[in-house]
């Protein structure tokens, strides 16, 4: 962790909150932002800088599912919804489309690096969907063809 | 019915301070600091507000729980909207931040909270910087920090994002998650009106039930009593997701029939099909059919039922959904999202899973149906939170009105449709 996430964690995240501990999960977002995962490390800096032990970190970092502990993912995390209104509208077949166009199966990472696809819960996007999220971003309303522009777009 | 919650909807611009003030913005939050606490309360009871994240609860009653002499008191907005199915609160804080604002800016004057936080799932990113950068505008603007609009009131409200965890809607869950734990439900009692964030008295509602406030302040309690059923007042969102001709988000009189919800407003079932089954409230809710459309959208007639409104996020299948892929999708959710408390549901949720998939696969056996009825009777009610309850209800409904294609999947080891 370099100062200037130190500084961040202590001048901005810390004084939202009542306890250090609180900052736990902002500060473990703050840093898989500058690497996409999280290593042992990570976890332990944070712990000794909020005064937790580095086990209740990394207990924090296994059960939210964002969080890419100790799993180093693509440059493009494509995370496609598997959830109801998405499979009606034809969720499945948009992530066969995408396992084919990138030569990867669900859960893997492309051999250069660039894509890591993945699976997830509903997004939230129920109304347009399917729905697909590549690291921050939402696409919504696929298509074949929308998907293969956005790939596109991203190699 | 003129929109109240989504009225900015799609809006471009719609989202910044000078915007919501062009449109009377927050003078709801003038009037309600020149009001007595006591009296607003009073007015989001008789207004008849129940609350939008699921459970219906009245807003008003659930604030007067709060002890009026504790010194440190909190208010938490649900903006976790993990219920698939569900895309309204997004609706709000996208286009509309400060109406979310203005709310909870009225609900911690009313319970007198000075701190506020805004639980959004992580997945929202977009929507989490929109509420930042509101935030700081109404600070700017002084409708937020020391001293509000003079009156002496001063609040801070605070962004913390989830990180992917269904069970943070949970409001238990919910506060372990702000403190820095593993979202897993707490034991209630004590409930969060006593003891909840830090152990301090905490209310905890859901974005849309926050984003009526600044409308019944305005217009009183008796304008939003009389839109809709008596007893579950106030105009709804109903997030319509699936085989419709217009998926999306509808802001109507709660209590308005599903049929016109799937019908008219939505467009009906796309491609002139025959509809089959709707999900009327999130994947929890208890799946009707075509007989049970006349059904008014709101709290006591779903219950009534025997399902319920839930998120307001419904869910329309057509005639060519297989129901027990549908099964199959609803079980996968819950057994990865089960929090592994409580054994009933942990091992409960598993095993649902692990069945319905054997039979969507082809892989069921004889008996397999009544296997998950018999699992269902074990979990329901010997569940730590309602999650597992809610995987139950759902199965349980598709079984009451589709049990003979699951025979049929495992007679055939394929689908009926
Ligand atoms: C498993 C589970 C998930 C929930 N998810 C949400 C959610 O995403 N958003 C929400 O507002 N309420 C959710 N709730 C309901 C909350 O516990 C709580 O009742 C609600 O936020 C209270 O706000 P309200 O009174 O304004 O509805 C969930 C409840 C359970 C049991
Ligand atoms: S019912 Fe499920 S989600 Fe709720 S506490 Fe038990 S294991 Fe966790
Ligand atoms: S089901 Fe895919 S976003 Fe909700």
């Amino acid at each position: 962790m370099d100062e200037k996430t130190r500084r961040e964690i202590e001048g901005k995240i810390l004084p939202k909150y009542r306890t250090r501990r609180s900052a736990c999960m902002a500060s473990m977002q703050l840093v898989q932002r500058q690497k996409g995962y999280l290593t042992k490390e990570d976890m332990e800096e944070i712990a000794r800088l909020l005064d937790m032990e580095p086990v209740e970190v990394e207990a924090v970092g296994k059960f939210y599912t964002m969080y890419n502990v100790e799993r180093p993912v693509g440059r493009y995390h494509i995370q496609v919804c598997e959830n109801l209104s998405c499979s009606l509208m034809g969720g499945e077949h948009i992530l066969k489309h995408i396992e084919r166009l990138l030569g990867i199966k669900t859960g893997q990472t492309t051999g250069d690096k660039r894509f890591t696809l993945s699976v997830v819960q509903c997004l939230g996007s129920c109304g347009t969907a399917p729905v697909i999220q590549v690291n921050d971003d939402y696409y919504e309303n696929l298509t074949d063809k929308k998907v293969e522009e956005i790939l596109e777009r991203l190699k | 019915m003129e929109k109240v919650l989504l009225k900015n909807l799609g809006r471009e611009g719609a989202h910044t301070v000078d915007s919501y003030l062009s449109g009377g913005g927050y003078e709801a939050l003038r009037k309600a600091l020149g009001m007595e606490p006591e009296d607003i309360i009073q007015m989001v009871k008789d207004s008849g507000l129940r609350g939008r994240g699921g459970a219906g609860f009245p807003t008003g009653l659930k604030w007067s729980f709060i002890p009026k002499d504790a010194p440190e008191k909190y208010l938490c907005c649900n903006a976790d909207e993990g219920e698939p199915g569900t895309f309204k609160d997004r609706g709000i804080m996208e286009y509309d931040p400060h109406l979310l604002l203005e709310g909870m800016a009225i609900a911690s004057y009313a319970i007198g909270a000075h701190k506020a936080y805004i639980y959004i799932r992580g997945e929202f990113l977009f929507a989490a910087r929109r509420l930042q950068e509101a935030i700081l505008e109404a600070y700017e603007k002084g409708f937020l920090g020391e001293n509000i609009l003079g009156t002496g009131f001063s609040l801070d409200i605070y962004v913390h994002r989830g990180f992917g965890a269904y069970i943070c809607g949970e409001e238990t869950a919910l506060l372990e998650s702000i403190e820095g734990y593993r979202g897993q439900p707490r034991k209630k009692p004590p409930f969060p009106a006593l003891s909840g964030l830090y152990g301090k008295p905490t209310v905890i509602n859901n974005v849309e039930t926050l984003a009526c406030l600044p409308a019944i302040v305005n217009r009183g309690a008796e304008w939003f009593a009389s839109i809709g059923p008596e007893k579950s007042p106030g105009p709804k969102i109903f997030g319509v997701s699936g085989h419709v001709e217009r998926p999306g988000l509808y802001e109507l009189p709660m209590g308005t029939p599903l049929r016109e919800i799937v019908y008219e407003h939505a467009g009906g079932i796309r491609e002139g099909r025959r509809l089959k089954a709707v999900i009327p409230g999130g994947v929890s809710a208890p799946l009707l059919t075509e007989s049970e459309l006349h059904t008014p959208m709101d709290f006591d007639s779903l219950a009534k039922i025997g399902s319920m409104l839930g998120s307001g996020g419904v869910i329309v299948m057509d005639e060519t959904t297989c129901m027990v892929k549908t099964a199959y999708i609803i079980m996968r959710f819950f057994s990865h999202e089960s929090c592994g408390k409580c054994t009933p549901c942990r091992e409960g949720t598993t095993w649902l899973k692990k069945i319905v998939e054997r039979i969507e696969h082809g892989r069921g056996v004889p008996g397999d149906v009544e296997l998950l009825e018999s699992l269902c009777d074990n979990i329901f009610g010997r569940t730590f939170c309602p999650l597992g309850d809610g995987a139950v209800m759902a199965l349980r409904g598709v079984l009451k009105n589709f049990r003979e294609e699951f025979q049929y999947h495992i007679e055939h080891k394929r689908c009926m449709v």
